[in-house]
């Protein structure tokens, strides 16, 4: 199986490919659309502010090449919210991939940054949560977030529900950080590896 | 619900973690990489790695060990130490660190937090304070260069000014080191604690002092700190990790279960 890493150049990519790595599979890093396109399985890593990551990523010419993928892709964190329409970190369009926006997490009286272990809530049967539970949990650390929607596959309470992960065709996000999230991180990234393509 | 963190703290220098007493007098406790491991194994919520002897003697410290401890574990942690630019900060993270931590040269130069803040997000950048409690003055005042005992100097900052000030920088969590406390376990200094938290919006880790399960009892239920960080502790095996765990979830404290 060809995995592939797109390289964002943010900073969650080393921790992403050991992540991997751990489970047994091998996996390349890399912007290069020919290896990108040939991949089964392909991850959009993000950690930052949106209205950077969506320049490095337009300079490399990804959000057209990301588009015309049909086989599995999985963002991560800032991945996954690139995937929207729109982000309101910054006021920036983004990749279009999977319907809804980005919008400020409103967490009354809570602190901000949403940072830590939480768990899930409404998950569906998507073969993305297979064997996962509402007493799991997993590492979240983000200001901003996916409001709930037809296309939320589990969602998450601090302060308001919002999307933990959301899908459309073959574009997957997780909001929280799989690869740092232990035993249960890894089925997610497994369950995702293990997805028919 | 969002779980409450337990963060083992190892402070390493020369590759090796160690640990001192009121930070002073370090004694070695063993390799990084097999105890960031056990900890992980052992349900450790987090991580922080504080390379001691870095900011104190402003020399360029080796941190090939940081892509070594990203490789082997699957939990977040934090790098401290030594982090004077966006440049140093940007090595560590792209070595798999989840966050950095900064103290002494965010005190050299707050707009430091910004620009770190600018290049990587908030989520990443911890502030690290050093408060001690002048007796003489009623103040909490926060010290710089606590890594090197003959460097250590107060700072003109009291401890709630600082801890605002950070904030408007940019900070995204704040771990509080209450220097009276470290490493004696007579438990955390919730008077402290409580008057932080008060001005403290983002993520607050108390740090210093836990000696006992109790004292992770009440920082969380009466100083409602977001994690609580220890050292000694752990490595002494004094607490075990699941036990503290299990008596937490019993006392109604939202923890992510071993």
């Amino acid at each position: 199986m060809k995995i592939v890493i797109i390289n964002t150049e943010c900073a969650n990519m080393a921790s992403l490919k050991f992540g991997i790595e751990r489970l047994g599979y091998q996996v390349t890093v890399t912007d290069d659309p020919t290896v990108i396109k040939a991949a089964d399985k392909v991850f959009l890593p993000g950690v930052g502010a949106a209205g950077a990551a969506m320049q490095i990523i337009r300079k490399k010419g990804i959000p057209e090449l990301v588009e015309t993928l049909t086989q599995p892709v999985l963002g991560i964190c800032l991945g996954m919210q690139l995937m929207t329409s729109h982000s309101q970190e910054g006021d920036v369009e983004c990749l279009n991939l999977i319907p809804g926006k980005v919008e400020p997490l409103l967490a009354e009286g809570l602190r901000v940054p949403h940072m830590g272990w939480n768990t899930l809530s409404k998950i569906s049967d998507s073969p993305l949560f297979a064997g996962i539970t509402e007493k799991d949990y997993f590492y979240f650390v983000h200001s901003y977030c996916v409001a709930p929607s037809a296309h939320t596959l589990a969602g998450c309470e601090y302060g308001q529900l919002f999307s933990a992960s959301i899908q459309h065709k073959n574009f997957f996000g997780v909001q929280f950080h799989p690869e740092r999230s232990g035993v249960s991180g890894a089925k997610i990234i497994k369950n995702f590896l293990e997805m028919p393509t | 619900m969002l779980a409450r963190r337990i963060i083992p703290c190892l402070d390493v220098r020369d590759g090796k973690v160690v640990k001192g007493v009121k930070f002073r007098n370090h004694e070695i406790i063993g390799d990084i990489v097999p105890l960031a491991e056990k900890y992980a194994q052992m349900g450790a919520d987090e991580l922080v790695f504080y390379d001691i002897t870095a900011s104190s003697d402003s020399r360029v410290v080796d941190k090939a060990w940081v892509s070594r401890i990203a490789e082997k574990i699957d939990i977040p942690f934090c790098v401290a130490g030594g982090i004077k630019t966006v440049e140093d900060a940007q090595k560590i993270l792209e070595m798999g660190a989840d966050k950095i931590s900064i103290n002494s040269p965010a005190l050299a130069n707050p707009e430091l937090i910004k620009a770190l803040n600018v290049r990587f997000g908030q989520q990443c950048v911890v502030v690290g304070i050093d408060s001690f409690y002048n007796k003489d003055s009623g103040q909490y005042e926060v010290y710089q260069f606590t890594g090197d005992e003959k460097r250590t100097q107060k700072t003109a900052w009291t401890t709630l000014e600082w801890v605002k000030k950070v904030q408007q920088m940019g900070a995204g969590e704040i771990v509080l080191n209450c220097m009276n406390q470290d490493g004696v376990r007579q438990g955390y200094d919730l008077e402290q604690l409580k008057l932080v938290r008060q001005v403290c919006k983002v993520p607050l880790i108390a740090s210093g002092g836990a000696g006992e399960i109790e004292h992770f009892t009440r920082v969380f239920k009466e100083a409602d700190v977001d994690g609580a960080l220890a050292a000694s502790v752990f490595h002494k095996s004094v607490i075990a990790m699941d036990e503290l765990k299990n008596t937490l979830i019993n006392q109604n404290v939202e923890i992510r279960p071993c």
